[in-house]
């Protein structure tokens, strides 16, 4: 297995032209990824007026904060922060404990009812009543207009139970069976020694439900668009876009813009400003939580 | 085998209740949870077989029967076959193109050694995943707007003359979506990909440099067969969901003008089914969806089975 000194050299050479050439594709990639979040923030940073001459990138031309101010001034916008916020929490933590008791019942081989009750949650991940169905029983059950509606239909994310699981059974059963000899009860065995030894997993799924419903807008749309105390944010933001869309669509953009000199600010630059209010907090919190995301992901995985 | 049981000796039932009464208490709200939100509603299927128009003091099964009247109409309805057509165009384009490149995109990130690099990368294109639609939708309406970065670029390229109107034209309508989903997506359905890499034995790599083999070939021989598993399975689950493409990016990035090329299965529900309250016939679309579904994956696994000689659910 003796190669000459040329040939080695000129294999060397290909792979460090290859390692190049894939560090460009991916580096592009990134690019293409990051480049339109610092092109929003860019705009939402930017002032209207100057925003309609185009040519904005990743550098704001003419600084100001006023699409923030007009924002944070906005009081339906406010409420919609407000109900976001409550509704990410409430829901990221009734998510977890519902998920971690389930998930633990079904862990525990000799729970009489364990296989009938996993198919009862399994099927519901394959067979769904529909769109209609689910809508009028919301109705039926006077959900309609309501805050109960974005926290009570979902607040179990069946793939979520099964994760759980996963990890728990992947714990030591020496614990639970120590406890169990040392007299403690079901509920006890779960809150003593279940839930601290779940901290990892409780973090990745509650982060899972917290994305799920900070992301939610379909279901202010279809339940809660009657009432706007009830607002969230994607929603308000899915307005300022179907707008926009609508607008474009006509070919009418730029002569709305035109129309818009007169004012300080342009539906374009106060969407961005939204978008932004609705991606900084994923932002704040991601690069912490991205390992607890990308477990889950595998975790899932060893499942299947 | 049963399972349930573990004990030689039966215990009543009663007295096993009683024994595991804390485990019950835990689970039993959610049972109730699932049978309500989940299938209660599959009573609901029986509207597609009715005349539901509801009115007070009507129970379910007060309705008139009118048996397959209503898959009838949904079968003869011309808008029906468009957007049938809509839903598997973008699904074959979405799978054709969005399947194949998150596996490419792992491959090659397996080959950079530098972790630092390989942590940013991942770290980068893993963060579309977690926005909303809402707001991909508006980053895909900004870049594809007349000013946008993708003609800015075209017109310095000399490509076009003039800034294309992407929104207005109902062809781009679907590789607009394919776009956005690979965009959103890629970082993220790398995963799995990429983790199925790392389980590979590595003494393999090494035998087959020993043996001389280039980069391509290492990644042939050893990288896809080693992940071949993992590729089926992903596979079949996303046949099984063609039919179930969505409709927030369809609907987020629509407008009037690309509705002929942009009305999928479910928002053909929203329109007729809620929009119009034409329940019965929303309820039967619903069916008919799921039904498709099933079929789908149930096919696509049949032939993994025989494929692989193994199932994959």
């Amino acid at each position: 297995m003796l190669f000459r000194k040329g040939h080695r050299r000129k294999i060397r050479l290909k792979t460090r032209i290859m390692d190049g050439l894939i560090m460009l594709i991916l580096l592009l990639i990134v690019i293409v990824t990051i480049y339109p979040f610092l092109n929003v923030l860019a705009i939402s940073l930017n002032d209207a007026n100057d925003t309609i001459k185009g040519g904005i990138h990743i550098f704001p031309r003419v600084f100001t904060l006023r699409n923030y101010k007009e924002v944070f001034k906005d009081p339906i916008l406010i409420t919609a922060f407000i109900n976001s916020v409550i509704r990410t929490v409430l829901g990221a933590g009734f998510g977890i404990i519902s998920t971690m008791m389930v998930a633990y019942v079904l862990s525990r081989r000799d729970f009489f009812a364990r296989k009938f009750i996993a198919n009862l949650f399994a099927i519901t991940m394959y067979i769904s009543g529909g769109m209609i169905p689910e809508f009028l029983l919301i109705k039926q059950l006077g959900m309609i207009n309501s805050f109960s509606v974005y926290i009570v239909p979902g607040i179990l994310g069946i793939y979520y139970i099964y994760i759980v699981r996963s990890f728990i059974d992947g714990l030591p059963s020496a614990l639970q069976e120590a406890a169990c000899i040392d007299g403690a009860n079901d509920i006890q065995i779960f809150t003593r020694v279940i839930l601290p030894l779940c901290k990892p997993v409780m973090a990745t799924i509650g982060l899972y439900y917290a994305v799920s419903h900070w992301n939610s807008w379909f279901d202010t749309y279809l339940f809660n668009s009657g009432e706007s105390s009830l607002t969230t944010l994607q929603y308000e933001l899915m307005k300022v876009l179907n707008n926009s869309n609508t607008a474009a669509a006509g070919h009418m953009l730029k002569m709305k813009q035109n129309a818009q000199n007169v004012h300080a600010i342009s539906p374009q630059s106060m969407r961005m400003a939204i978008t932004i209010v609705a991606t900084v907090p994923i932002l704040v919190v991601y690069p912490f939580v991205q390992k607890y995301f990308v477990k889950g992901m595998t975790l899932g995985a060893v499942k299947d | 085998m049963d399972g349930q049981k573990l004990k030689p000796d039966k215990k009543p039932l009663i007295k096993i209740i009683i024994k595991q009464r804390y485990l019950i208490l835990m689970v039993l709200p959610f049972i109730i949870w699932a049978v309500i939100f989940k299938y209660l509603p599959l009573w609901g299927w029986l509207m597609a077989f009715q005349d539901y128009k509801p009115r007070a003091g009507m129970g379910m099964l007060d309705y008139p029967f009118v048996g397959l009247k209503h898959f009838i109409t949904l079968f003869k309805d011309p808008m029906f076959y468009n957007v049938m057509r809509n839903t598997l165009g973008m699904s074959f384009m979405q799978l054709f193109i969005g399947f194949p490149l998150p596996i490419i995109f792992a491959i090659m990130l397996n080959e950079v050694k530098n972790i630092r690099y390989k942590k940013f990368i991942q770290t980068s294109t893993y963060l579309p995943h977690f926005v909303s639609w809402v707001i991909v939708a508006g980053i895909f309406t900004t870049i594809l707007s007349g000013d946008g970065i993708v003609n800015e670029l075209l017109l310095f390229f000399n490509i076009i003359k003039e800034p294309v109107s992407f929104f207005s034209m109902p062809k781009w309508f679907w590789a607009i979506c394919t776009s956005a989903e690979v965009w959103k997506e890629l970082g993220w359905n790398s995963i799995i990909f990429l983790a199925a890499i790392t389980s590979i034995d590595p003494t393999l790599y090494e035998a087959a440099k020993v043996d001389g083999a280039s980069r391509l070939q290492s990644i042939r021989h050893i990288t896809l067969p080693g992940i071949s598993n993992t590729i089926l399975v992903i596979l079949v689950l996303e046949i099984g969901w063609m039919i179930s493409i969505g409709f927030e990016k369809q609907y987020l990035m629509g407008n009037s003008l690309v509705q002929d090329y942009a009305k999928v299965l479910d928002l053909y529900v929203l329109d007729y089914g809620i929009k119009l309250g034409r329940y019965s016939f929303g309820t039967a679309i619903g069916i008919f969806k799921s039904v498709v579904s099933i079929i789908l994956l149930y096919s696509a696994n049949k032939i993994a089975k025989r494929w692989k000689g193994q199932a994959v659910i």
